[in-house]
C-alpha cells in the first residue's frame, strides 16, 4: 500500500516551476514596458491573454464539477490534474486591475461622452456602468474562488480520510456550482468580451465562449497526460484507455464549438439586421476575413477530420500535435473576439506574446505547485481502482 | 421445414458464475479455436469483444457512407429546389445560400445515418431471431437474470459432443447441458 502511494506522488523536478516563474517575471515585466509604450495595445493584448487563461481555468472547474455531478469513474485519475489547473483561476482576478484602471480606453461605453451621445448605449447604462461592471467582476471571481477552494479542500481531505461523506459533499458543491458556473461564465463573457462592441448583442455568446474554454482545457489535459507519460509518470495509471476517452471528448467539443459558432452566425445572417450583422462584418473585412477563415478551418474543420478516426485517439504523437494546435486556435478565437475592437486590420503585436507568456506563467506556476504538493491522483477516492482499470 | 430427430444435439451450454468468469471463459474458448460460439449475460460486459475475438464491425463504414449520401442528397435537394426548379428570392439573399441549407443538410445526413445504423445493426447481428438452440435449455432463462453462459454450436468444425463437454467443464463451466430438440 505504501508503495502504491509513493507511485502516485513521484518526485517532480522543480524545473517546470522555475520555467513558469521565469516566464511570468519576464513576460509581465516586458508587458509592463509595453504599457508605457502603447497603453491601448497593451490593454487589448492583456485582455486577450487574461481571458485566454481564465477560460482554461474555467474549463478545469467545469471538468471537476461535471466529474462529481455524474459520478464519473473513468476520469478519477484525471481529476487531480484538473483540480490543479483550477488553482490559478482565482488568482487571475488580480490581473483585471490594469483593465479596471483604464476602463475608457478598453470599453468605449465607459466614456461618459460616448454614452451621452448614444441613444442605444444610454438605454443600456443601467447595466453598462463602471461600478456595476466592477461589482460583477468581483462577484464572478468570488464565486469561482469559493468553488475552487471548496472542491480542492475536500479533495485534499479525502487523501487522508476515506469517508464517503466527502464524495457526497463535493457532489453537493458541484450541483450548486454548476448553476453558478453557467451564470457567471455567460455574464463574464458578456461583460469582458461582448461589451467591447456595446451596441452588439448575441444571447448564445456565453455558450460559445464556454465551448471554446472546455475545448482548450481538454487539449491542455491531453498534453499534460502525454508529457507525464513520456517521463514514465503515472504510465500504468493513466492509460491509453483514458487517452481514448479524452480524445472522444476533444472530438465532441470540437463539434460542439462548431455548432455554437455556426448557430450564432446563422441566426444573425438570416435576420440580416444591421445592428447584429455589423459584428460579423468587422470580422469579414480585409485581413480579418483571413483570421475568420483560419478560425473556421483551424478550430473546427482540421481538428474534426484529424480526430475522426478511432485509432488516432490512441496515437500520442498525433494527439500531442492536435492538442497544441487546439490551444493555439483557442488563442486565435479569443484574439478574434477581442482585437477587431482595436484594429481594423489584423495587427499582431509583441505584447500579444509577452502578456500571454506572463499571465500563463503565473497560471501554470500555481498548477505545478498543486502537482508537487499533493499526490497526482485522489488516492482515497473510492472509484480510483475502477478508474485505473476502466476501459474506453 | 426439415424435422430433426429428437435427441439430435444442436450445441452445448455451460454456465459461469460471474461476468469476470465469463470473460475468462470466452478467452479460453476463443484460444481453443472455436468460431461458432456465443456468450450470454444479462447486461453488456465491457471487454467481451476482445475476449471473444470479435473483429470490429463494418457498421461504422456503412453508417459513414449513409451519412455522406444523406447529407449530399439533402444539400442537392435544396440546391435543385431553390436554383433550378423554383428559384425564389428570399430576403434578398442569393438563390444558393448555403448557410441556410446547413441545418437541413445536417438533419438529412443524421436521419439517414441513424436509420442505417439501426437497420444495418439488425441485419449484421441477425436480429430479431425467433429461434436459437439455446432456447431448448430451461436454465437459459437465467441469462436475463443472473446467469452467465457460453454456448457452442454443433456446426462448429471443432465440435465434438464429448470432447467439447469435457473442454467446457475444464474451463470452469457448470451445468453443462446438451441442447437437444425435444
Amino acid at each position: 500500500m505504501e508503495n502504491e502511494k509513493t507511485a502516485f506522488r513521484p518526485i517532480l523536478s522543480g524545473i517546470f516551476g522555475m520555467i513558469a516563474a521565469g516566464a511570468a517575471i519576464v513576460g509581465l515585466l516586458l508587458s509592463g514596458v509595453g504599457y508605457f509604450l502603447d497603453a491601448r495595445q497593451f490593454l487589448f493584448s492583456w485582455l486577450t491573454a487574461l481571458v485566454y487563461w481564465t477560460t482554461i481555468g474555467l474549463g478545469a472547474l467545469f471538468f471537476v464539477m461535471l466529474h462529481h455531478l455524474v459520478g464519473a469513474r473513468w476520469s478519477t485519475v484525471l481529476r487531480r490534474m484538473a483540480e490543479n489547473l483550477m488553482w490559478g483561476l482565482p488568482v487571475l482576478a488580480v490581473f483585471f486591475l490594469p483593465i479596471l484602471f483604464h476602463m475608457p480606453q478598453a470599453y468605449s461605453w465607459s466614456n461618459p461622452e460616448v454614452m451621452a451621445g448614444d441613444h442605444l448605449l444610454t438605454g443600456k447604462s443601467g447595466y453598462l456602468n463602471v461600478p456595476f461592471f466592477t461589482l460583477r467582476l468581483a462577484a464572478y471571481f468570488l464565486v469561482w474562488f469559493v468553488l475552487v477552494s471548496l472542491l480542492n479542500t475536500y479533495s485534499n481531505q479525502q487523501d487522508t480520510n476515506s469517508s464517503a461523506s466527502l464524495t457526497k459533499r463535493m457532489r453537493v458543491v458541484s450541483a450548486a456550482g454548476m448553476v453558478l458556473f453557467a451564470v457567471t461564465l455567460s455574464f463574464a463573457a458578456f461583460d469582458w468580451l461582448m461589451s467591447l462592441d456595446a451596441h452588439w448583442y448575441s444571447t448564445i455568446y456565453g455558450v460559445y465562449v464556454f465551448a471554446g474554454s472546455f475545448l482548450a482545457l481538454l487539449a491542455l489535459m491531453v498534453l499534460i497526460v502525454l508529457q507525464l507519460r513520456s517521463r514514465g509518470i503515472l504510465k500504468n495509471v493513466i492509460t491509453s484507455e483514458h487517452d481514448h476517452d479524452l480524445g472522444k471528448l476533444l472530438f465532441a467539443f470540437t463539434i460542439f464549438w462548431g455548432y455554437m459558432a455556426f448557430s450564432q452566425y446563422l441566426l444573425i445572417w438570416y435576420g440580416n439586421i444591421p445592428e447584429e450583422t455589423v459584428w460579423f462584418l468587422h470580422r469579414w473585412n480585409g485581413t480579418w476575413k483571413t483570421a475568420s477563415l483560419v478560425l473556421i478551418f483551424g478550430q473546427f474543420v482540421v481538428p474534426f477530420f484529424v480526430l475522426f478516426p478511432q485509432a488516432v485517439k490512441r496515437m500520442p504523437a498525433v494527439m500531442k500535435a492536435i492538442g497544441l494546435w487546439i490551444l493555439l486556435m483557442h488563442w486565435v478565437d479569443i484574439y478574434w473576439l477581442v482585437m477587431p475592437s482595436l484594429h481594423h486590420e489584423v495587427h499582431l503585436s509583441w505584447m500579444d506574446v509577452t502578456t500571454l507568456v506572463g499571465i500563463g506563467g503565473v497560471f501554470l506556476w500555481f498548477f505545478q505547485r498543486g502537482m508537487r504538493s499533493r499526490p497526482l491522483v485522489p488516492i482515497n477516492d473510492p472509484t480510483l481502482a475502477g478508474s485505473i482499470r476502466s476501459l474506453s | 421445414m426439415i424435422k430433426l430427430p429428437a435427441g439430435n444435439v444442436l450445441g452445448l451450454l455451460a454456465r459461469f458464475d460471474s461476468p469476470a468468469a465469463l470473460v475468462a471463459a470466452a478467452e479460453k474458448v476463443r484460444d481453443a479455436g472455436y468460431k461458432k460460439f456465443d456468450c450470454h449475460s444479462p447486461f453488456p460486459i465491457h471487454s467481451m469483444d476482445a475476449a471473444m475475438g470479435l473483429k470490429r464491425s463494418p457498421l461504422g463504414w456503412i453508417v459513414g457512407l449513409a451519412a455522406v449520401v444523406g447529407a449530399s442528397s439533402g444539400l442537392g435537394l435544396q440546391w435543385f429546389a431553390s436554383t433550378v426548379d423554383y428559384p425564389l428570392v428570399i430576403s434578398g439573399k442569393p438563390f444558393f445560400s448555403f448557410q441556410a441549407y446547413v441545418p437541413v443538410t445536417f438533419g438529412v445526413g443524421v436521419l439517414l445515418a441513424a436509420t442505417t445504423a439501426l437497420v444495418g445493426m439488425l441485419a449484421l447481428n441477425g436480429l430479431p431471431r425467433p429461434f436459437h438452440p439455446v432456447f431448448y435449455a430451461e436454465q437459459f432463462s437465467k441469462a436475463s437474470d443472473d446467469g452467465f453462459f457460453v454456448s457452442i454450436e454443433a456446426d462448429d468444425p471443432l465440435f465434438d459432443e464429448e470432447r467439447t463437454t469435457q473442454f467446457l467443464i475444464s474451463i470452469g463451466g457448470g451445468n453443462v447441458e446438451a441442447l437437444c430438440r425435444d
